[in-house]
């Protein structure tokens, strides 16, 4: 399990979820995306491409940094759900809170 | 901190101090021991983990406040066609009827409340235990 953050060309941070986002490292990714957020990022993507599954205090992690970043005048987009993943998102209904996209490049061409 | 599963041919025990750090390894560790044939490699992947590392979770959490002196215990039956994982705290238990719809408007944004919705929605039966500080997971195979 490990979170990996990359800027792109335009800005814009990727943040990339290997493994799990769950109760015991949700805080590990809270902090990395406020800490960008305070260095002046506003724009960002987080990929659940190599995540294999999220719980609800993970879930929670993403709805509390979604207003954080649109709290800045930023934007949030997930993307790589895999079908399991988003059929959690849609029975949340966080689907409706959330702009998510299929992959990674395609959540960066829409900003 | 390490985890030590028991495990019989029908059943396996884990005890996970109250420290929601322990909570992925407990999940891996129960779940990469489930008899291969017993539910599909999906729903152990997604709907078990899932399942688990809500109810553990939660009853680090809310029934042991994350104290690590404190125990969680998860027993597992293994059936030939069904999991049951049994997640027991010592706490004082509480009403699960009192959880609100975290999908009503008024609740999306909260950033808590979803943790029993999920496992009801992930498992084929859920209960809880008189004192409602032990639930009871059912996954069948399908």
């Amino acid at each position: 399990m490990r979170f990996t953050l990359k800027k792109d060309k335009s800005g814009v941070v990727v943040v990339g979820v290997e493994g799990q986002l769950i109760v015991g490292n949700r805080q590990e990714l809270k902090q990395k995306v406020l800490d960008a957020l305070e260095e002046g990022s506003r724009k960002f993507v987080i990929d659940f491409a190599k995540t294999g599954y999220i719980d609800s205090s993970g879930l929670g992690v993403l709805v509390s940094l979604s207003k954080k970043i649109r709290e800045q005048s930023g934007e949030l987009r997930l993307a790589g759900l895999n079908a399991d993943l988003q059929t959690l998102f849609e029975l949340t209904k966080l689907d409706t809170l959330f702009a998510i996209t299929r992959t990674a490049e395609e959540a960066l061409a829409a900003f | 901190m390490t985890l030590q599963l028991q495990v019989t041919r029908n059943a396996m025990q884990l005890d996970v101090p109250s420290d929601l750090g322990m909570v992925g390894d407990a999940v891996e560790l129960v779940a990469t021991h489930v008899p291969p044939g017993t539910l599909s490699p999906r729903r152990i992947s997604f709907n078990l983990r899932t399942a688990l590392a809500e109810a553990l979770g939660n009853a680090i959490r809310y029934g042991t406040g994350e104290d690590p002196a404190r125990r969680v215990t998860v027993r597992v039956e293994l059936g030939g066609d069904f999991v049951r994982i049994h997640v027991v705290d010592d706490g004082h238990g509480f009403d699960s009827r009192s959880v609100p719809d975290p999908t009503q408007p008024d609740n999306l944004e909260r950033e808590y409340g979803r943790g029993l919705f999920v496992i009801r929605h992930l498992v084929d039966d859920v209960a809880f235990n008189e004192k409602g500080n032990g639930i009871s997971l059912t996954l069948r195979a399908v």
